[in-house]
């Protein structure tokens, strides 16, 4: 009789057997979910090598990095894009010259000081900011520096812009990689008599260095590719302009809005040449951050 | 491994609440320092603490101002406006003494495109994030978040090119196709600009519904990473499939961080300018609720005109569809933080 009953309890166990029903909505699940990663390959693949076969050409012309497009004739294969390049890269410089000391005092000031509701209202902000659309942060800029002040359209009003949506970035990045620091390392720091702002400086910060740099990184990645505030703040030129405080200066988004509405091939060509050096360039920022991420000190998530 | 990194901080973290306040609230008394040497780290002590505060303030009072220099520099223009604002198709800046404006169609094609977006990339990033956390070998799991990611990285401007150049025409036999076999429901109907053209909303939610695939995506991950391993492994335990597992443990535990991340990429998909504007063909007429229209969203509206703030009348017609897009993309992020609010701390 137990045999008799085990026996029929073992062809009865749900580990035995699966309905055919349930083993096909698991395997076409699994087929679901696999060809939703695969589709979301085809837009990237298919658009890297749409701007590479597009764009090598220009950008293996001997001047693509040495000169600008002075002078040059729209149907004219020529020149280079130097002036855009400096002109991002100066854009970028000069927003993170402001943004990252800002938002690194500000990740400071939630991870180590902030309560009550000055911290509770700047945490709030900061997830405003991050929303924030591009367009409205440079039309904010636009009032304020160039209606209110009335400061001429220039690269240093792009770099304002830049700043609002940079800021979020290294505000979290900073205030997350703090908050990893174990709190052992600031207790024995204080046990020895130090100030908590050395602590600060000496103790946590570089324990948490090379995170907030990795986020710097991806924060400079970003703004490089903004064209809604050089479209708003600033004028496009074909030359080279050093100064950031005055007068129009090229950037690549911009310069690729440029070259849009020019029909001729060599314009064409140059439209994607630069926009494969502007993913270039995104590119050298991401990856120096995903190879710092590695040698963080203190692992992230 | 990192899970238990994550544990031990966030209890410490807790902990360090529970007390009242962080460890540096409590700053050592020096009193063995000299006297001299106390005061000055006193003093650097509350410098370096003003500084941080400062900053967090500065932060605060450049985020309230957003909306208030907006609303200033709009409210003039608002006042001289000869149209409906809110009902008018029309946008009108040529003639500053006759001002007329309004945002129907901005709204209609602003939505439209970004709710098309939403459709097409919800599903995906719900099977990607699942791909990534359930289904993908461990090993292989970080790279192909990774190139997830990638798609965060290109730029939007590049995006715009390769909708209008390449994806464009490519899409214009299955847009002609939806249109004739399908033309009778509103949204499939023949709208204000040329299908064969390619610049329509059909192509630009198509192109936002690839750039916001990777926010919704990491944000759902992130969640359904978190699903407490007990509940997967009680459900596998009891003999639930795969598919199962999933369907019983990790959706309902991840169901508000996947609705506040989509939410979260509706906002950055209202507020994307230059994709949207180097893809969507201009319209001639009012727009017609379908998704063959063409046009201008806000923010490309903005973007477009940006040449001509010269006078500050007409600029301020812009400012204020610069000012229903700040307002419309705060209300949309507003949600998505309180949605995900105590599941999650930071998106």
């Amino acid at each position: 009789m137990t045999t008799d009953t085990l026996q029929s309890a073992e062809r009865a166990s749900p580990f035995q057997h699966l309905s055919g029903v349930r083993k096909a909505k698991n395997y076409l699940a699994s087929v679901l979910v696999t060809c939703s990663f695969l589709i979301a390959l085809i837009p990237l693949g298919w658009l890297l090598v749409t701007v590479v076969t597009k764009g090598y050409r220009a950008l293996v012309s001997e001047r693509w990095f040495t000169h600008s497009l002075s002078g040059v004739m729209p149907e004219q294969f020529a020149g280079g894009i130097y002036h855009a390049l400096y002109g991002s890269i100066a854009q970028g410089v000069m927003c993170a010259i402001i943004a990252i000391p800002l938002g690194v005092f500000t990740g400071i000031y939630l991870a180590e000081y902030g309560r009550g509701w000055l911290a509770r209202s700047v945490t709030f902000m900061v997830d405003i900011l991050s929303g924030v659309p591009s367009i409205v942060a440079a039309l904010f800029i636009f009032a304020l520096w160039i209606s209110v002040f009335g400061f001429p359209k220039s690269a240093f009003a792009v770099s304002l812009a830049l700043v609002l949506l940079m800021l979020p970035i290294v505000i979290r990045s900073t205030e997350e990689m703090l908050r990893l620091v174990p709190d052992q390392l600031r207790e024995a720091s204080y046990a020895l008599g130090v100030p908590q702002w050395k602590t600060i400086v000496k103790v946590v910060l570089p324990t948490a260095y090379s995170g907030m740099v990795t986020g710097m990184m991806l924060a400079m990645a970003r703004v490089l590719g903004e064209t809604a505030p050089v479209l708003v703040l600033v004028g496009y030129s074909r030359s080279i302009n050093y100064n950031v405080f005055d007068g129009n200066m090229a950037s690549l988004p911009l310069t690729i809005m440029n070259e849009l509405l020019n029909p001729e091939p060599a314009g064409v060509a140059r439209m994607w040449g630069a926009a494969l050096t502007l993913i270039l360039l995104v590119m050298i920022f991401n990856l120096m951050a995903a190879v710092l991420s590695r040698f963080s000190a203190v692992k992230s998530s | 491994m990192t899970d238990e990194n994550e544990v031990m901080t966030n209890t410490s973290a807790d902990s360090r609440k529970g007390q009242g306040g962080d460890p540096g609230a409590e700053p050592p008394a020096s009193s063995w320092l000299g006297q001299g040497e106390a005061a000055k780290h006193r003093r650097a002590d509350a410098l370096f603490r003003w500084l941080a505060t400062g900053s967090g303030i500065a932060v605060v009072s450049a985020v309230s101002l957003i909306g208030v220099f907006l609303l200033v520099q709009a409210w003039p223009s608002l006042q001289a406006n000869n149209a409906n604002f809110l009902f008018s198709s029309e946008f009108d800046t040529r003639d500053a003494e006759n001002l007329r404006f309004g945002i129907r169609d901005l709204l209609v094609v602003t939505v439209m495109s970004s709710a098309f977006a939403l459709v097409i990339a919800m599903p995906l990033a719900l099977g990607i994030a699942l791909f990534l956390t359930q289904y993908a070998p461990p090993a292989v799991r970080r790279p192909f978040g990774y190139i997830i990611d990638t798609l965060a990285a290109v730029p939007s401007i590049v995006y715009g090119l390769w909708g209008i150049f390449v994806l464009g025409p490519f899409l214009v036999p299955v847009a002609l196709w939806m249109n004739r076999n399908l033309g009778w429901i509103p949204i499939f109907a023949t709208g204000n600009v040329s299908i064969k053209g390619g610049g329509t909303i059909f192509t630009a939610g198509i192109v936002l519904a690839v750039m916001i695939l990777p926010i919704i995506t990491s944000v759902t991950r992130e969640v359904f990473r978190q699903t407490p391993v007990k509940h997967i492994e009680g459900a596998l335990a009891l003999g639930a499939t795969r598919w199962e597992m999933i369907r019983t443990t990790v959706l309902p535990f991840g169901r508000s961080g996947y609705i506040a991340g989509s939410m979260l990429g509706l906002g950055r998909a209202l507020g994307e300018t230059v994709a949207v504007l180097v893809v969507l063909r201009i319209a001639s007429s009012p727009a017609t609720f379908s998704i063959f229209d063409g046009g201008y969203t806000f923010a490309s509206l903005i973007a477009s005109a940006a040449h001509e703030f010269v006078h500050p009348l007409p600029t301020g017609a812009y400012i204020a569809a610069g000012l229903v897009l700040f307002i419309l993309t705060f209300v949309v992020n507003a949600i998505a933080r309180t949605i995900a609010n105590g599941k999650m701390q930071r998106l």
